[in-house]
């Protein structure tokens, strides 16, 4: 199965709230250790290593995006 | 640091003058096999090749058993393979037997494993035994086999390549001399000489991290049980093992800091207070203390020419997993069939690319997955010890996160993706697919007497061997093949049944087994002619 990018949840809104919720009161590191359990437990939620790398390739090309930007606006 | 004084065999040896040091260099005397490097892989090639017909010269450097444990964990597949040379139940009896493993995080513990938790095996899953007991006994072994002729202090100091032989140059107390061989089998260690001569790279990745081994003699309730700690209370912010040997000695491994000075951190005064603290009293004496780094590496290729690597010459790991002497074994049991049959022109010289093929592929998960054990006890980065911390944190709520824990993944032996198999053409919902190792398992003889599987394997004479599941007419192996049967008149009884489970066996299925006890080939209705044809395959005959 690939991985799925269409909007999973009905409220898509109340998904992201929770999250942010989480994340609030909390300093830079107590969030980063925050993201890396729960990006473990989703993880083996989903048990599809094909998945995973899927996924892991979506956001790494995110950030390769995202450099390929600052350094075209700093030219 | 003395080396233990309760060992029960012989350790040192004398160099003896040997009649091939008589010939004139030009004209040297001709072996069919020349083993450099009388370890514990190169001691268990040669007596395999001896048990196969084979003439042997085994070359030392030294004169006696190295000193320190060293390798210490024997896997099951190991004394497996002992048991075919004679020698497992001598390192059984001493051995302290294993199967449980337990992983603390600080004080707690975060789960145990049990490494053979099913009934029905001749041997378990682990022992330990320190190395010069093993090499002893191997040693020891050696005498009963006059085909074997074993020279202590013969270093090899140059290697000349020709085309269907290798000339080496053998410094001795008493000068040098020549001799030449069909095959020269290097297995001599990490440091292999050997493997400078051939010119061969040894590149891989190495660990800063430092550890510290100390075997320690006390006598302790602790059960024989494979401990390991990350952040525990007497060594903060690092890993500790502590693991049980024969004659009360205890090894004890701690992670230092990678910045810590060895020769400082060796001092018996200052490893004294670290295991005090560990074990909370001070009633123990040192055996042995080391200070290492390690390295995953491997060599491209385990054949140069007349030249082929065996164990650590050939590849390195770290030791969490004890991946190292087995491995070495593993190459030891795959390559002396090949070069057996080579050597009697029964199968053609490409045989041999099959060890390398098979054992690199070996190699490379045993490197995978000793980098990745390491990778988890020091962190490279703050994000992946934020990754660990997670991992151990979970692990003491969750199944998933005990699972990720990892503290060392022991030696199984590797299932091969190789030429040498036939692809399954029925099908199979268990049993161990073409490539991989045979299972063992119990088994009644005609007596009544109780044995196992690997048992009528050995007795066979590690050939190639047909195992056969009765169905009331007997197939017929191909010359030269041995037949092991389950069931039926004259056949081995499966009184628990579990044979043809672990083999996911119905009447008339067979398994053609490799003389190292892969699985070639598996039929749910053998005909003569497949079985002939997976024979070829397998003995690189096509």
């Amino acid at each position: 199965m690939p991985l799925s990018t269409s909007s999973n949840f009905a409220r898509p809104d109340d998904a992201f709230r929770a999250i942010v919720e989480a994340h609030r009161g909390l300093t830079d590191e107590q969030s980063a250790d925050f993201d890396t359990a729960l990006v473990l437990i989703l993880a083996n939620h989903i048990g599809d290593i094909d998945v995973l790398r899927e996924a892991i390739g979506l956001a790494k090309r995110r950030m390769i995006d995202g450099q390929q930007q600052q350094q075209q606006q700093q030219q | 640091m003395a080396p233990a004084n309760t060992h029960q065999a012989k350790t040192q040896f004398g160099y003896r003058r040997h009649p091939d040091q008589d010939r004139p260099g030009q004209n040297p005397a001709e072996h069919p096999v020349v083993i450099v490097g009388a370890g514990p892989v190169g001691l268990s090639l040669a007596i395999d090749l001896a048990q196969r017909g084979q003439r042997v010269v085994l070359l030392d450097d030294a004169d006696r058993i190295g000193e320190g444990s060293r390798a210490i964990c024997f896997s099951k597949r190991s004394l497996e393979y002992w048991d075919r040379l004679g020698v497992a139940d001598r390192m059984v009896d001493k051995g302290v037997v294993w199967s449980v493993g337990r992983i603390f995080h600080g004080e707690q513990q975060l789960y145990q494993f049990n490494l053979l938790p099913e009934v029905g095996h001749k041997r378990p899953a682990f022992i330990n035994l320190q190395q010069y007991y093993a090499e002893a006994y191997l040693v020891d072994r050696i005498q009963d086999l006059p085909a074997i002729d074993l020279r202590w202090r013969n270093k090899v100091t140059a290697l000349e390549q020709r085309n269907d032989s290798a000339l080496l140059t053998i410094e001795t107390p008493e000068g040098a001399y020549r001799l030449q061989a069909q095959y020269v089998i290097a297995c001599d260690g990490a440091r292999s000489s050997l493997r400078q001569m051939v010119g061969a790279e040894f590149a891989g990745q190495v660990f800063e991290d430092q550890f510290l081994i100390a075997d320690v003699k006390m006598t302790a309730e602790f059960p024989t049980e494979r401990w390991f700690w990350f952040d525990p209370p007497f060594h903060a912010g690092r890993s500790a093992l502590l693991h049980r040997q024969p004659d009360d000695v205890w090894r004890i491994d701690l992670q230092l800091n990678r910045y810590a000075d060895p020769t400082v951190e060796k001092k018996p005064e200052n490893v004294r207070p670290r295991i005090a603290r560990m074990l909370g009293h001070d009633k123990f004496a040192f055996e042995w203390i080391s200070l290492y780094k390690f390295q995953c590496r491997r060599m491209d290729r385990f054949i140069h020419g007349r030249v082929i690597f065996a164990g650590d010459s050939a590849h390195q790991v770290s030791p969490f997993g004890a991946r190292g002497a087995n491995s070495g074994l593993e190459d030891a049991e795959n390559l002396s069939w090949k070069l057996d049959r080579v050597l009697r022109g029964a199968s053609p010289a490409s045989l041999l690319e099959s060890y390398h093929v098979e054992r690199s592929m070996a190699a490379d998960e045993n490197i995978r997955e000793s980098t990745r054990s390491t990778d988890f006890m020091a962190p490279n980065s703050h994000q992946e010890a934020r990754l660990r911390k997670a991992v151990l944190s979970l692990a003491k709520e969750t199944e998933f996160g005990k699972r990720m824990v990892n503290g060392g993944r022991l030696s199984v032996p590797c299932s091969y993706d190789t030429p040498l198999s036939s692809r399954d053409a029925d099908a199979w919902r268990g049993g161990p697919s073409p490539g991989c190792s045979m299972l063992d398992a119990p088994v009644a003889t005609r007596t009544g007497e109780q044995a196992y599987l690997t048992d009528a394997f050995r007795e066979g004479g590690t050939d190639f061997t047909l195992l056969s599941f009765s169905n009331g007419a007997a197939i017929d192996a191909p010359e030269g093949v041995k037949g092991i049967h389950i069931g039926g008149e004259g056949g081995l009884a499966d009184l628990q049944g579990l044979v043809a489970k672990r083999y996911d066996a119905e009447p008339g299925s067979a398994y053609l087994l490799r003389p190292d006890g892969y699985v070639a080939a598996r039929f749910r209705h053998p005909t003569a002619a497949a079985i002939a044809a997976a024979l070829a395959r397998a003995e690189d005959l096509n």
